[in-house]
Protein backbone atom coordinates (compact mmCIF):
# COMPACT_ATOMS: atom_id res chain seq x y z
CA UNK A 1 0.00 0.00 0.00
CA UNK A 2 1.15 3.52 -0.70
CA UNK A 3 0.27 4.72 2.77
CA UNK A 4 3.49 5.48 4.61
CA UNK A 5 4.19 3.56 7.82
CA UNK A 6 3.62 5.83 10.85
CA UNK A 7 7.01 4.76 12.16
CA UNK A 8 9.69 2.31 11.11
CA UNK A 9 11.63 0.11 13.54
CA UNK A 10 14.89 1.00 11.86
CA UNK A 11 15.93 3.82 9.57
CA UNK A 12 18.56 2.28 7.34
CA UNK A 13 20.39 4.80 5.23
CA UNK A 14 23.62 6.35 4.06
CA UNK A 15 25.83 9.07 5.45
CA UNK A 16 27.88 10.75 2.73
CA UNK A 17 30.98 12.70 3.64
CA UNK A 18 31.39 15.65 1.27
CA UNK A 19 34.76 16.40 2.85
CA UNK A 20 36.22 13.04 1.86
CA UNK A 21 34.56 12.32 -1.49
CA UNK A 22 37.12 12.67 -4.27
CA UNK A 23 34.59 12.42 -7.11
CA UNK A 24 36.00 9.23 -8.63
CA UNK A 25 32.55 7.86 -9.60
CA UNK A 26 33.49 4.34 -8.42
CA UNK A 27 30.20 4.20 -6.45
CA UNK A 28 28.29 5.03 -9.64
CA UNK A 29 29.93 2.17 -11.53
CA UNK A 30 29.64 -0.44 -8.77
CA UNK A 31 25.97 0.52 -8.23
CA UNK A 32 25.23 0.17 -11.92
CA UNK A 33 27.02 -3.19 -12.01
CA UNK A 34 25.37 -4.72 -8.94
CA UNK A 35 21.91 -3.47 -9.74
CA UNK A 36 22.07 -4.54 -13.37
CA UNK A 37 22.90 -8.10 -12.40
CA UNK A 38 20.65 -8.49 -9.37
CA UNK A 39 17.40 -7.01 -7.96
CA UNK A 40 14.72 -6.34 -10.57
CA UNK A 41 15.07 -5.28 -14.19
CA UNK A 42 18.60 -4.45 -15.39
CA UNK A 43 19.63 -0.80 -15.65
CA UNK A 44 19.56 -0.34 -19.41
CA UNK A 45 21.57 1.95 -21.65
CA UNK A 46 20.44 3.44 -24.94
CA UNK A 47 22.82 4.13 -27.81
CA UNK A 48 25.63 3.08 -25.45
CA UNK A 49 28.35 3.25 -28.09
CA UNK A 50 26.70 5.83 -30.32
CA UNK A 51 26.68 9.60 -30.53
CA UNK A 52 24.23 10.29 -27.71
CA UNK A 53 24.55 7.61 -25.04
CA UNK A 54 22.10 7.72 -22.10
CA UNK A 55 21.18 5.23 -19.43
CA UNK A 56 19.54 4.51 -16.12
CA UNK A 57 21.60 5.19 -13.00
CA UNK A 58 20.54 4.97 -9.35
CA UNK A 59 23.45 7.03 -8.13
CA UNK A 60 25.07 10.01 -9.83
CA UNK A 61 27.96 12.21 -8.73
CA UNK A 62 27.66 15.97 -9.32
CA UNK A 63 30.50 18.43 -8.85
CA UNK A 64 29.96 21.95 -7.56
CA UNK A 65 32.10 25.02 -7.23
CA UNK A 66 31.44 26.94 -4.04
CA UNK A 67 32.78 30.46 -3.65
CA UNK A 68 32.85 31.72 -0.05
CA UNK A 69 31.62 35.27 0.49
CA UNK A 70 34.38 37.88 0.37
CA UNK A 71 35.40 39.50 3.65
CA UNK A 72 37.84 42.28 4.54
CA UNK A 73 40.34 39.68 5.72
CA UNK A 74 39.90 37.66 2.51
CA UNK A 75 38.85 39.91 -0.35
CA UNK A 76 39.36 37.11 -2.89
CA UNK A 77 38.45 33.84 -1.18
CA UNK A 78 39.45 30.72 -3.07
CA UNK A 79 36.63 28.68 -4.60
CA UNK A 80 36.25 25.05 -3.50
CA UNK A 81 35.32 22.08 -5.66
CA UNK A 82 32.91 19.74 -3.90
CA UNK A 83 31.98 16.35 -5.31
CA UNK A 84 28.44 15.42 -4.49
CA UNK A 85 27.10 11.85 -4.85
CA UNK A 86 23.30 11.68 -4.93
CA UNK A 87 20.96 8.71 -4.72
CA UNK A 88 17.61 7.96 -3.02
CA UNK A 89 17.49 9.47 0.49
CA UNK A 90 14.85 6.95 1.70
CA UNK A 91 12.76 9.82 3.11
CA UNK A 92 10.51 9.34 6.14
CA UNK A 93 7.79 11.39 4.43
CA UNK A 94 8.47 10.03 0.98
CA UNK A 95 6.25 11.94 -1.48
CA UNK A 96 7.12 9.42 -4.22
CA UNK A 97 5.31 6.65 -2.34
CA UNK A 98 1.98 8.35 -1.66
CA UNK A 99 1.47 9.51 -5.27
CA UNK A 100 1.81 5.97 -6.68
CA UNK A 101 -1.57 4.90 -8.11
CA UNK A 102 -0.94 1.15 -8.09
CA UNK A 103 0.82 0.53 -4.78
CA UNK A 104 4.03 -0.44 -6.59
CA UNK A 105 6.03 2.06 -4.53
CA UNK A 106 6.25 1.36 -0.83
CA UNK A 107 8.26 2.10 2.27
CA UNK A 108 9.14 -0.92 4.41
CA UNK A 109 7.93 -0.72 8.00
CA UNK A 110 10.79 -2.91 9.26
CA UNK A 111 13.76 -0.87 8.02
CA UNK A 112 12.40 2.18 6.17
CA UNK A 113 13.79 1.24 2.75
CA UNK A 114 11.77 2.69 -0.14
CA UNK A 115 11.28 0.14 -2.90
CA UNK A 116 9.38 -0.40 -6.15
CA UNK A 117 7.53 -3.63 -6.88
CA UNK A 118 8.26 -3.73 -10.59
CA UNK A 119 5.45 -6.19 -11.35
CA UNK A 120 2.91 -3.54 -10.25
CA UNK A 121 4.61 -0.48 -11.77
CA UNK A 122 2.75 0.99 -14.75
CA UNK A 123 5.55 3.43 -15.57
CA UNK A 124 3.43 6.55 -15.21
CA UNK A 125 6.43 8.47 -13.90
CA UNK A 126 4.47 10.36 -11.25
CA UNK A 127 6.80 9.25 -8.43
CA UNK A 128 9.77 10.72 -10.30
CA UNK A 129 7.80 13.98 -10.56
CA UNK A 130 7.16 13.96 -6.83
CA UNK A 131 10.81 13.37 -5.86
CA UNK A 132 12.73 16.65 -5.43
CA UNK A 133 16.10 14.89 -5.56
CA UNK A 134 15.92 13.17 -8.95
CA UNK A 135 16.37 9.80 -7.26
CA UNK A 136 14.01 7.89 -9.55
CA UNK A 137 14.56 7.17 -13.21
CA UNK A 138 12.19 5.44 -15.62
CA UNK A 139 14.07 2.67 -17.38
CA UNK A 140 13.62 3.18 -21.12
CA UNK A 141 13.86 -0.53 -22.01
CA UNK A 142 11.69 -1.98 -19.24
CA UNK A 143 9.21 0.90 -18.84
CA UNK A 144 9.34 0.61 -15.05
CA UNK A 145 10.66 2.96 -12.39
CA UNK A 146 14.14 2.24 -11.02
CA UNK A 147 15.57 3.56 -7.80
CA UNK A 148 18.19 2.82 -5.13
CA UNK A 149 17.23 -0.27 -3.12
CA UNK A 150 19.93 0.36 -0.52
CA UNK A 151 21.17 -2.97 -1.95
CA UNK A 152 18.44 -4.82 -0.08
CA UNK A 153 19.74 -7.95 -1.81
CA UNK A 154 23.19 -7.51 -0.22
CA UNK A 155 22.61 -6.19 3.29
CA UNK A 156 20.59 -9.23 4.43
CA UNK A 157 22.31 -11.71 2.11
CA UNK A 158 23.77 -14.61 4.08
CA UNK A 159 25.31 -16.11 0.95
CA UNK A 160 27.99 -13.43 0.76
CA UNK A 161 30.78 -12.72 3.28
CA UNK A 162 29.72 -10.49 6.17
CA UNK A 163 32.06 -7.70 5.12
CA UNK A 164 30.13 -7.41 1.83
CA UNK A 165 26.73 -7.02 3.50
CA UNK A 166 26.61 -3.28 2.90
CA UNK A 167 25.39 -1.38 -0.16
CA UNK A 168 27.64 -1.81 -3.18
CA UNK A 169 28.53 1.90 -3.27
CA UNK A 170 29.68 1.83 0.36
CA UNK A 171 31.75 -1.32 -0.16
CA UNK A 172 33.43 0.19 -3.22
CA UNK A 173 34.21 3.75 -2.09
CA UNK A 174 38.03 3.99 -1.98
CA UNK A 175 37.94 7.22 0.04
CA UNK A 176 35.69 5.94 2.81
CA UNK A 177 33.26 8.75 2.07
CA UNK A 178 30.14 6.58 2.29
CA UNK A 179 28.78 5.06 5.48
CA UNK A 180 25.84 2.72 5.96
CA UNK A 181 23.84 2.04 9.10
CA UNK A 182 20.72 2.57 11.20
CA UNK A 183 20.05 6.28 11.54
CA UNK A 184 17.10 5.55 13.81
CA UNK A 185 19.44 4.26 16.52
CA UNK A 186 21.17 7.21 18.25
CA UNK A 187 24.03 4.94 19.36
CA UNK A 188 24.91 3.62 15.90
CA UNK A 189 28.19 4.64 14.27
CA UNK A 190 26.40 6.59 11.55
CA UNK A 191 24.25 8.50 14.05
CA UNK A 192 27.34 9.42 16.07
CA UNK A 193 29.07 10.57 12.89
CA UNK A 194 26.11 12.75 11.99
CA UNK A 195 26.05 14.29 15.49
CA UNK A 196 29.80 14.89 15.50
CA UNK A 197 30.00 16.45 12.05
CA UNK A 198 26.68 18.34 11.93
CA UNK A 199 25.15 16.10 9.29
CA UNK A 200 22.53 17.88 7.19
CA UNK A 201 19.39 17.27 5.14
CA UNK A 202 19.06 18.19 1.47
CA UNK A 203 16.19 20.57 0.68
CA UNK A 204 14.74 20.48 4.23
CA UNK A 205 12.05 22.97 3.12
CA UNK A 206 10.51 20.28 0.90
CA UNK A 207 9.39 18.49 4.07
CA UNK A 208 10.49 15.02 2.97
CA UNK A 209 12.53 14.26 6.13
CA UNK A 210 15.36 12.41 4.36
CA UNK A 211 17.00 9.54 6.24
CA UNK A 212 20.32 9.88 4.36
CA UNK A 213 22.52 12.63 5.74
CA UNK A 214 25.35 14.64 4.22
CA UNK A 215 28.42 15.69 6.19
CA UNK A 216 29.46 19.20 5.13
CA UNK A 217 33.07 19.82 4.08
CA UNK A 218 35.29 20.79 7.01
CA UNK A 219 36.61 24.38 7.00
CA UNK A 220 39.77 24.72 4.94
CA UNK A 221 43.09 25.26 6.71
CA UNK A 222 43.88 28.95 6.95
CA UNK A 223 47.50 29.14 5.81
CA UNK A 224 49.23 32.55 5.94
CA UNK A 225 49.70 33.94 2.46
CA UNK A 226 53.43 34.07 1.66
CA UNK A 227 55.72 33.09 -1.18
CA UNK A 228 57.51 29.89 -0.22
CA UNK A 229 60.39 30.60 -2.67
CA UNK A 230 60.93 34.21 -1.60
CA UNK A 231 63.65 33.50 1.03
CA UNK A 232 65.71 31.68 -1.60
CA UNK A 233 65.48 34.48 -4.14
CA UNK A 234 66.83 37.24 -1.88
CA UNK A 235 70.19 38.71 -3.13
CA UNK A 236 72.93 36.87 -1.27
CA UNK A 237 75.15 39.93 -0.77
CA UNK A 238 73.80 43.49 -0.85
CA UNK A 239 77.22 45.22 -1.09
CA UNK A 240 79.61 42.90 -2.87
CA UNK A 241 83.30 43.64 -2.88
CA UNK A 242 86.30 42.41 -4.91
CA UNK A 243 85.94 41.40 -8.56
CA UNK A 244 82.10 41.09 -8.33
CA UNK A 245 81.95 44.56 -6.80
CA UNK A 246 84.08 46.01 -9.62
CA UNK A 247 81.94 44.19 -12.23
CA UNK A 248 78.74 45.45 -10.60
CA UNK A 249 79.94 49.04 -10.67
CA UNK A 250 81.29 48.74 -14.22
CA UNK A 251 78.01 47.33 -15.52
CA UNK A 252 76.00 50.05 -13.72
CA UNK A 253 78.01 52.70 -15.59
CA UNK A 254 77.36 51.36 -19.09
CA UNK B 1 8.56 19.87 -17.39
CA UNK B 2 8.50 17.94 -20.65
CA UNK B 3 5.26 18.74 -22.49
CA UNK B 4 4.21 15.20 -23.47
CA UNK B 5 1.65 15.40 -26.31
CA UNK B 6 -0.38 12.49 -24.88
CA UNK B 7 -0.90 14.29 -21.56
CA UNK B 8 -1.66 17.65 -23.19
CA UNK B 9 -4.27 16.05 -25.45
CA UNK B 10 -5.68 14.07 -22.51
CA UNK B 11 -6.12 16.99 -20.13
CA UNK B 12 -7.53 19.26 -22.86
CA UNK B 13 -10.01 16.85 -24.46
CA UNK B 14 -11.09 15.14 -21.25
CA UNK B 15 -11.55 18.52 -19.57
CA UNK B 16 -13.81 19.60 -22.41
CA UNK B 17 -15.68 16.27 -22.51
CA UNK B 18 -16.33 16.08 -18.77
CA UNK B 19 -17.32 19.78 -18.85
CA UNK B 20 -20.00 18.92 -21.43
CA UNK B 21 -21.14 15.93 -19.35
CA UNK B 22 -21.58 18.25 -16.33
CA UNK B 23 -24.07 20.38 -18.27
CA UNK B 24 -25.82 17.36 -19.79
CA UNK B 25 -26.20 15.93 -16.28
CA UNK B 26 -27.81 19.17 -15.12
CA UNK B 27 -30.25 19.04 -18.05
CA UNK B 28 -28.71 21.97 -19.87
CA UNK B 29 -29.77 21.61 -22.64
CA UNK B 30 -32.73 19.39 -21.79
CA UNK B 31 -32.60 16.96 -24.70
CA UNK B 32 -33.96 13.48 -25.41
CA UNK B 33 -33.83 10.90 -28.22
CA UNK B 34 -31.44 11.41 -31.13
CA UNK B 35 -30.42 14.93 -30.09
CA UNK B 36 -29.43 13.58 -26.68
CA UNK B 37 -27.55 10.74 -28.40
CA UNK B 38 -25.37 13.14 -30.41
CA UNK B 39 -24.65 15.35 -27.40
CA UNK B 40 -23.65 12.35 -25.28
CA UNK B 41 -21.57 10.91 -28.12
CA UNK B 42 -19.51 14.13 -28.33
CA UNK B 43 -19.05 14.14 -24.55
CA UNK B 44 -17.95 10.51 -24.49
CA UNK B 45 -15.65 10.74 -27.51
CA UNK B 46 -13.82 13.67 -25.91
CA UNK B 47 -13.69 12.26 -22.37
CA UNK B 48 -12.82 8.67 -23.30
CA UNK B 49 -10.53 9.70 -26.16
CA UNK B 50 -8.59 11.86 -23.73
CA UNK B 51 -8.38 9.08 -21.14
CA UNK B 52 -7.14 6.59 -23.74
CA UNK B 53 -4.55 9.08 -24.99
CA UNK B 54 -3.22 9.42 -21.44
CA UNK B 55 -2.38 5.71 -21.33
CA UNK B 56 0.05 6.13 -24.26
CA UNK B 57 2.72 7.63 -22.03
CA UNK B 58 2.64 4.68 -19.62
CA UNK B 59 5.50 2.19 -19.59
CA UNK B 60 3.03 -0.66 -19.00
CA UNK B 61 -0.53 0.32 -20.08
CA UNK B 62 -1.67 -3.32 -19.70
CA UNK B 63 -1.37 -2.94 -15.93
CA UNK B 64 -3.38 0.32 -15.83
CA UNK B 65 -6.28 -1.40 -14.03
CA UNK B 66 -4.08 -1.66 -10.94
CA UNK B 67 -4.28 2.13 -10.66
CA UNK B 68 -7.76 1.90 -9.10
CA UNK B 69 -6.37 0.50 -5.85
CA UNK B 70 -4.58 3.38 -4.08
CA UNK B 71 -7.40 5.92 -3.68
CA UNK B 72 -6.45 6.51 -0.05
CA UNK B 73 -3.30 8.47 -0.93
CA UNK B 74 -2.96 8.88 -4.70
CA UNK B 75 -4.74 11.59 -6.70
CA UNK B 76 -4.01 9.66 -9.90
CA UNK B 77 -5.82 6.64 -8.47
CA UNK B 78 -8.74 8.86 -7.36
CA UNK B 79 -8.89 10.34 -10.85
CA UNK B 80 -9.19 6.90 -12.41
CA UNK B 81 -12.00 5.87 -10.07
CA UNK B 82 -13.84 9.18 -10.49
CA UNK B 83 -13.59 8.99 -14.29
CA UNK B 84 -14.94 5.44 -14.52
CA UNK B 85 -17.74 6.20 -12.03
CA UNK B 86 -18.69 9.37 -13.93
CA UNK B 87 -18.75 7.54 -17.26
CA UNK B 88 -20.92 4.68 -15.90
CA UNK B 89 -23.44 6.96 -14.16
CA UNK B 90 -23.68 9.29 -17.15
CA UNK B 91 -24.14 6.31 -19.47
CA UNK B 92 -27.17 5.17 -17.43
CA UNK B 93 -28.54 8.70 -17.33
CA UNK B 94 -27.92 9.10 -21.06
CA UNK B 95 -29.64 5.77 -21.79
CA UNK B 96 -32.73 7.10 -19.98
CA UNK B 97 -32.76 10.21 -22.12
CA UNK B 98 -32.00 8.50 -25.42
CA UNK B 99 -34.06 5.30 -25.18
CA UNK B 100 -36.81 6.04 -22.64
CA UNK B 101 -37.27 9.80 -23.20
CA UNK B 102 -37.14 10.18 -19.43
CA UNK B 103 -34.84 12.39 -17.35
CA UNK B 104 -33.66 10.61 -14.19
CA UNK B 105 -32.63 13.88 -12.57
CA UNK B 106 -30.88 12.52 -9.46
CA UNK B 107 -28.69 10.27 -11.62
CA UNK B 108 -27.85 13.30 -13.77
CA UNK B 109 -26.81 15.40 -10.79
CA UNK B 110 -24.66 12.57 -9.47
CA UNK B 111 -23.06 12.17 -12.92
CA UNK B 112 -22.42 15.92 -13.13
CA UNK B 113 -20.79 15.89 -9.70
CA UNK B 114 -18.59 12.91 -10.61
CA UNK B 115 -17.62 14.55 -13.91
CA UNK B 116 -16.58 17.70 -12.10
CA UNK B 117 -14.79 15.52 -9.55
CA UNK B 118 -12.79 13.90 -12.35
CA UNK B 119 -11.54 17.29 -13.54
CA UNK B 120 -10.74 18.26 -9.94
CA UNK B 121 -8.78 15.06 -9.24
CA UNK B 122 -6.84 15.55 -12.50
CA UNK B 123 -5.90 19.07 -11.42
CA UNK B 124 -4.80 17.86 -7.98
CA UNK B 125 -2.24 15.51 -9.59
CA UNK B 126 -0.43 18.69 -10.62
CA UNK B 127 -1.35 20.95 -7.70
CA UNK B 128 0.00 18.46 -5.13
CA UNK B 129 3.52 18.60 -6.62
CA UNK B 130 5.62 20.54 -4.14
CA UNK B 131 8.54 19.86 -6.47
CA UNK B 132 6.95 22.02 -9.19
CA UNK B 133 6.26 25.32 -7.40
CA UNK B 134 4.38 26.83 -10.36
CA UNK B 135 1.70 24.14 -10.05
CA UNK B 136 1.66 23.89 -6.26
CA UNK B 137 -1.14 26.39 -5.51
CA UNK B 138 -4.95 26.44 -5.25
CA UNK B 139 -5.16 28.41 -8.50
CA UNK B 140 -4.26 25.24 -10.43
CA UNK B 141 -7.53 23.36 -9.62
CA UNK B 142 -9.41 26.65 -10.08
CA UNK B 143 -7.97 26.93 -13.59
CA UNK B 144 -8.74 23.33 -14.58
CA UNK B 145 -12.31 23.52 -13.24
CA UNK B 146 -13.23 26.86 -14.83
CA UNK B 147 -11.65 25.89 -18.15
CA UNK B 148 -13.58 22.63 -18.18
CA UNK B 149 -16.87 24.35 -17.30
CA UNK B 150 -16.34 27.14 -19.83
CA UNK B 151 -15.59 24.64 -22.60
CA UNK B 152 -18.52 22.48 -21.50
CA UNK B 153 -20.93 25.42 -21.58
CA UNK B 154 -19.64 26.31 -25.03
CA UNK B 155 -20.25 22.75 -26.32
CA UNK B 156 -23.63 22.55 -24.57
CA UNK B 157 -24.75 25.74 -26.35
CA UNK B 158 -25.32 27.70 -23.12
CA UNK B 159 -24.38 31.04 -24.68
CA UNK B 160 -24.82 33.42 -21.73
CA UNK B 161 -23.30 31.04 -19.25
CA UNK B 162 -20.42 30.31 -21.63
CA UNK B 163 -19.59 34.03 -21.89
CA UNK B 164 -19.57 34.42 -18.09
CA UNK B 165 -17.49 31.27 -17.57
CA UNK B 166 -15.04 32.19 -20.35
CA UNK B 167 -14.42 35.56 -18.67
CA UNK B 168 -13.93 33.81 -15.32
CA UNK B 169 -11.65 31.11 -16.75
CA UNK B 170 -9.65 33.76 -18.65
CA UNK B 171 -9.16 35.80 -15.48
CA UNK B 172 -8.06 32.75 -13.48
CA UNK B 173 -5.70 31.60 -16.25
CA UNK B 174 -4.14 35.07 -16.26
CA UNK B 175 -3.79 34.87 -12.47
CA UNK B 176 -2.01 31.49 -12.67
CA UNK B 177 0.48 32.99 -15.13
CA UNK B 178 1.23 36.08 -13.07
CA UNK B 179 1.26 34.38 -9.65
CA UNK B 180 3.00 31.32 -11.09
CA UNK B 181 5.98 33.43 -12.23
CA UNK B 182 6.90 34.14 -8.62
CA UNK B 183 6.22 30.69 -7.18
CA UNK B 184 9.70 29.20 -7.63
CA UNK B 185 11.39 32.02 -5.74
CA UNK B 186 8.69 31.81 -3.06
CA UNK B 187 9.26 28.07 -2.54
CA UNK B 188 12.61 28.81 -0.87
CA UNK B 189 14.34 25.99 -2.74
CA UNK B 190 17.55 27.02 -4.48
CA UNK B 191 21.01 25.58 -5.21
CA UNK B 192 22.10 26.43 -1.67
CA UNK B 193 19.36 24.34 0.00
CA UNK B 194 19.56 21.61 -2.66
CA UNK B 195 23.24 20.97 -1.96
CA UNK B 196 23.28 22.12 1.66
CA UNK B 197 26.46 24.01 0.79
CA UNK B 198 24.93 27.47 1.19
CA UNK B 199 26.67 27.89 4.56
CA UNK B 200 30.02 28.05 2.75
CA UNK B 201 28.97 30.42 0.00
CA UNK B 202 27.55 30.73 -3.48
CA UNK B 203 27.07 27.35 -5.21
CA UNK B 204 27.66 26.89 -8.94
CA UNK B 205 27.34 23.69 -10.97
CA UNK B 206 30.88 22.73 -12.01
CA UNK B 207 30.50 19.34 -13.70
CA UNK B 208 27.31 17.38 -14.37
CA UNK B 209 27.34 13.66 -13.48
CA UNK B 210 27.52 12.64 -17.14
CA UNK B 211 28.58 14.22 -20.40
CA UNK B 212 25.30 13.23 -22.04
CA UNK B 213 21.70 13.81 -21.12
CA UNK B 214 19.47 11.58 -18.97
CA UNK B 215 15.86 10.79 -18.06
CA UNK B 216 15.74 13.52 -15.41
CA UNK B 217 16.89 16.26 -17.76
CA UNK B 218 14.56 15.09 -20.55
CA UNK B 219 11.55 14.86 -18.25
CA UNK B 220 12.03 17.84 -15.93
CA UNK B 221 14.30 20.42 -17.51
CA UNK B 222 12.54 21.75 -20.60
CA UNK B 223 13.85 25.16 -21.54
CA UNK B 224 12.83 25.52 -25.19
CA UNK B 225 9.23 26.61 -24.65
CA UNK B 226 9.91 29.27 -22.05
CA UNK B 227 11.67 31.48 -24.58
CA UNK B 228 8.40 32.41 -26.25
CA UNK B 229 6.15 32.19 -23.22
CA UNK B 230 4.90 35.80 -23.37
CA UNK B 231 3.92 35.47 -27.04
CA UNK B 232 2.26 32.11 -26.42
CA UNK B 233 0.33 33.51 -23.47
CA UNK B 234 -1.11 36.25 -25.71
CA UNK B 235 -1.93 33.76 -28.49
CA UNK B 236 -3.67 31.36 -26.10
CA UNK B 237 -5.49 34.19 -24.31
CA UNK B 238 -6.90 35.50 -27.60
CA UNK B 239 -7.82 32.05 -28.98
CA UNK B 240 -9.19 30.46 -25.81
CA UNK B 241 -11.12 33.41 -24.38
CA UNK B 242 -11.25 36.72 -26.30
CA UNK B 243 -12.21 35.39 -29.72
CA UNK B 244 -14.88 32.89 -28.49
CA UNK B 245 -16.47 35.62 -26.33
CA UNK B 246 -16.61 37.99 -29.32
CA UNK B 247 -18.08 35.27 -31.54
CA UNK B 248 -20.73 34.42 -28.93
CA UNK B 249 -21.77 38.06 -28.72
CA UNK B 250 -22.63 37.97 -32.46
CA UNK B 251 -26.11 36.79 -33.48
CA UNK B 252 -26.15 33.00 -32.91
CA UNK B 253 -25.53 30.61 -35.77
CA UNK B 254 -24.14 27.09 -35.77
CA UNK B 255 -21.20 28.05 -37.99
CA UNK B 256 -20.15 30.76 -35.54
CA UNK B 257 -20.57 28.37 -32.59
CA UNK B 258 -18.31 25.79 -34.29
CA UNK B 259 -15.75 28.51 -34.94
CA UNK B 260 -15.89 29.60 -31.29
CA UNK B 261 -15.36 26.01 -30.12
CA UNK B 262 -12.45 25.45 -32.53
CA UNK B 263 -10.78 28.67 -31.41
CA UNK B 264 -11.30 27.80 -27.74
CA UNK B 265 -9.85 24.31 -28.25
CA UNK B 266 -6.75 25.66 -30.00
CA UNK B 267 -6.27 28.25 -27.26
CA UNK B 268 -6.63 25.71 -24.43
CA UNK B 269 -4.16 23.36 -26.17
CA UNK B 270 -1.64 26.22 -26.34
CA UNK B 271 -2.24 27.12 -22.69
CA UNK B 272 -1.89 23.47 -21.65
CA UNK B 273 1.37 23.15 -23.59
CA UNK B 274 2.65 26.20 -21.72
CA UNK B 275 1.40 24.74 -18.42
CA UNK B 276 3.98 21.98 -18.83
CA UNK B 277 6.71 23.76 -20.79
CA UNK B 278 6.91 26.68 -18.34
CA UNK B 279 6.82 24.57 -15.19
CA UNK B 280 10.20 24.20 -13.51
CA UNK B 281 11.01 21.17 -11.37
CA UNK B 282 13.37 21.72 -8.41
CA UNK B 283 15.57 18.79 -9.52
CA UNK B 284 16.97 21.06 -12.25
CA UNK B 285 18.85 22.91 -9.51
CA UNK B 286 21.20 19.95 -9.06
CA UNK B 287 22.25 20.52 -12.66
CA UNK B 288 22.51 24.28 -12.21
CA UNK B 289 19.46 24.63 -14.45
CA UNK B 290 15.85 25.62 -14.04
Amino acid sequence: MTQLPTKTDKKLGLVIDLDTCVGCHACVISCKGWNTENYGAPLSDQDAYGENPTGTFLNRVHSYEVTPLASSAKPHPAAQTIHFPKSCLHCEDAPCVTVCPTGASYKRAEDGIVLVNEADCIGCGLCAWACPYGARELDQDEGVMKKCTLCVDRIYNENIPEIDRVPSCVRTCPAGARHFGDLGDPDSDVSKLVAERDGMDLMPEQGTKPVNKYLPPRPKDDLPEFDVLAPYLEPVAENPGGFIGWLDKALEKI
Amino acid sequence: MHPAPSVIIFTTLSGLGFGLLVFLGLGMPSVTGWTAFWFFLIGYVLAVGGLLSSTFHLGHPERAWKAFSQWKTSWLSREGICAVAALIVMALYGAGLVFFQSQWAVLGWLGALLSLGTVFTTSMIYAQMKTVPRWHMPWTPAKFLTLSLAGGALLAGQVTLAIVLLILAGAITLATWIIGDGQFAKSGTDMQTATGLGAIGQVKAFEPPHTGTNYLLREFVHVVGRKHSQKLRIISGVLAFALPILLLLLPFSHAIAVLAIASHLAGVLTARWLFFAEAEHVVGLYYGKR
